[in-house]
């Protein structure tokens, strides 16, 4: 069953096209662009270049798989809403995938991992795996709590938010995975794609409130 | 069967989420998720309230159109999106969208300003739009007063607020007088039983000096003051404040400026029509005012009803025919969600540069 896969809660903007059979699944394209700010842009027309590149049509594709974040709400809201709306268009199934369990999952050291993205404003979004199953629930904190928490515990790291504070989570850093891979993000939601699973609301791991400030220019009457 | 291309319009630029779908000047569906309810306690919409907003209401709504208009997406010819101007965040999440609809169904995609848009919804009442036209936009967002010459291609600024939006200010003189946001429909309702000439309240850039510079242009950031000072100095005196009063008084000095600014626009281009719209022009002093003054010289007023002067995807998917039937060519699937898109660009054509 072939099946489009996005996730956009870091930098890099991902877009695949995966074969899921009970077999295995095989990765036909991939495209993955770092630009924190642009995942609005870059993602449509990657998508279009994976179907002109491989002769697949939309019409083809039997489910959505989308990397449910955490991540920056901006560039998260992009995949997410480009996921629901192909599914919606189609009328194919949407199956969501915490984002870190993808890091998680594709990390091949030994022992415990912390996988880490960058969330901006000095924290990271963080979770412990072992043998790629999560221990506990994402969460976002300062690197020097995260440290402080959960270093003694694990042997080494991944992901852009713990090459970002290396010196402060004083964890070994591993070099790749370094974003969620597509390959990871199709293997997480093969079970459900190949059970036909009902499909999901895709609903965003923000882990932040929003901040309840007005925009400029919307000041108060006085002073 | 027709051949008047079928347009489905998404509108994300505030906090409304809004799908219109339009075949040529007939709208057939106009579906609106608001969430002014969790901004109302902020006094002004919260941007990222907001955007969480879109993202959970765009497909619910857009099944809700086509359900509507009792068609699927094969039946629609093209998708159209506001691409700006806005809030950025929420501009995102319908352009986003408007793009994954597109590609996933092979459709071609606008990219539409939202000016514009605001001009284009009034063909779905009034029939096509005689150009060229005077445009008078105010809302919570904007105040602009635009000259139409082709409204698939040709839009000119005339002029715009140079501080806030005519229905900023509604907001903060409600919150003054203790009302409800947003303030448009309470200040219109406290004013019905008001004196509009008991407390003569500012007009702003309308001194001969500003009307040589800022002869089009508008303030309302001195009248919002002037109200704040008026009121207070009543609560600190301990003297009750005529709500119905300053309500009156500052809707007819706002009404009175929009009104006689573009007037003087259309007198000065010599121009026969004045189109107004964004949400305050579900103002009922603004239209009566409006359509009276125009009359002595001349000047046909039109207004499209309220549920098109706000914010709203049917008039997104009303520029979009407009711009299929005028043979305008589509946008690529690498436009930006453009904050603040000049109001000349009145569609993103195919790259942009
Ligand atoms: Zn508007």
């Amino acid at each position: 069953m072939l099946v489009l896969v996005v996730d956009t809660s870091t930098p890099a903007v991902t877009a695949g096209l995966v074969e899921v059979t009970d077999a295995g699944n095989q990765t036909r394209a991939v495209r993955v662009t770092i630009n924190a700010r642009a995942h609005g842009e870059v993602l449509a027309p990657n998508i279009a270049a994976m179907f002109d590149e491989t002769g697949v049509r939309p019409s083809d594709l039997a489910a959505v798989v989308a990397g449910v974040g955490p991540g920056p709400f901006t560039g998260l809201r992009v995949g997410l809403v480009t996921a629901a709306a192909f599914g919606d268009a189609l009328g194919i199934p949407t199956y969501g995938v915490c984002s870190l369990d993808a890091l998680g999952a594709a990390a091949s050291g030994s022992g415990r991992v912390l996988v880490a993205t960058d969330a901006r404003r000095r924290e990271i979004y963080w979770a412990v795996y072992e043998a790629g199953v999560r221990v506990g629930e994402p969460a976002v904190d300062r690197p020097a709590e995260v440290a402080a928490r959960v270093g003694a515990e694990v042997q080494y790291a991944v992901g852009d938010g713990a090459h970002k504070y290396a010196d402060v989570l004083a964890v070994p850093v591993q070099q790749e995975p370094r974003y969620p891979p597509v390959s990871a993000l199709a293997e997480l939601a093969a079970d459900r794609i190949l059970r036909r699973a009902p499909l999901e609301r895709l609903t965003p791991l923000y882990l932040r409130r929003p901040d309840a400030t007005v925009p400029a220019g919307r000041k108060p009457v006085l002073q | 069967m027709t051949d008047e291309p079928i347009v489905l319009g998404i509108e994300t630029s505030c906090d409304e989420t809004g799908v219109g779908i339009v075949r040529g000047t007939t709208l057939l569906a106009n579906v609106v998720a608001s969430s002014v309810d969790e901004h109302a306690r902020f006094g002004g919409v919260v941007p990222e309230v907001a955007s969480r907003a879109h993202l959970e209401a765009m497909v619910p709504t857009v099944e809700r159109a086509l359900r509507t208009a009792g068609l699927t997406l094969a039946d629609i010819d093209a998708i159209a999106v506001t691409a700006g101007p806005g809030l950025a965040g929420t501009l995102l999440v319908g352009v986003a969208a408007a793009k994954a609809y597109a590609l996933a169904t092979g459709k071609p995609l606008y990219g539409v300003n939202h000016l514009a848009a605001h001009v284009a919804v009034d063909t779905l009442e009034h029939g096509p739009l005689p150009e060229p036209a005077v445009a008078l936009l105010v809302s919570g967002g904007h105040s602009s007063l635009l000259r139409v010459d082709d409204l698939a291609r040709g839009v000119q600024p005339l002029g715009a607020t140079i501080d806030d939006a005519a229905g900023e200010a509604f907001d903060k003189v409600a919150r003054l007088l203790g009302l409800p946001f947003p303030g448009g429909p309470p200040i219109d309702r406290a004013a019905q039983s008001g004196d509009g000439s008991a407390i003569a309240f500012p007009r702003g850039l309308t001194a001969p000096r500003d009307m040589r510079e800022h002869r089009f242009d508008f303030s309302f950031s001195g009248l919002k003051t002037a109200v704040a000072r008026w009121v207070e100095a009543r609560q600190r005196a301990g003297e009750p404040v005529p709500v119905a009063d300053v309500a009156a008084s500052f809707q007819e000095a706002v009404c009175d400026v929009l009104t006689a600014k573009a007037i003087d626009a259309c007198r000065s281009q010599g121009i026969e029509t004045l189109l107004i719209g964004g949400g305050v022009a579900a103002n009922s002093r603004l239209r009566a005012m409006a359509t009276e003054r125009a009359a002595r010289y001349g000047i046909q007023v039109r207004v499209p009803r309220p549920g098109l002067c706000t914010d709203n995807g049917a008039m997104v998917a009303a520029l979009g025919t407009h711009l299929v039937s005028s043979g305008v060519p589509p946008s690529g699937l690498d436009i930006p969600a453009d904050s603040a898109l000049p109001v000349e660009v009145v569609s993103l054509a195919e790259k942009v540069a």
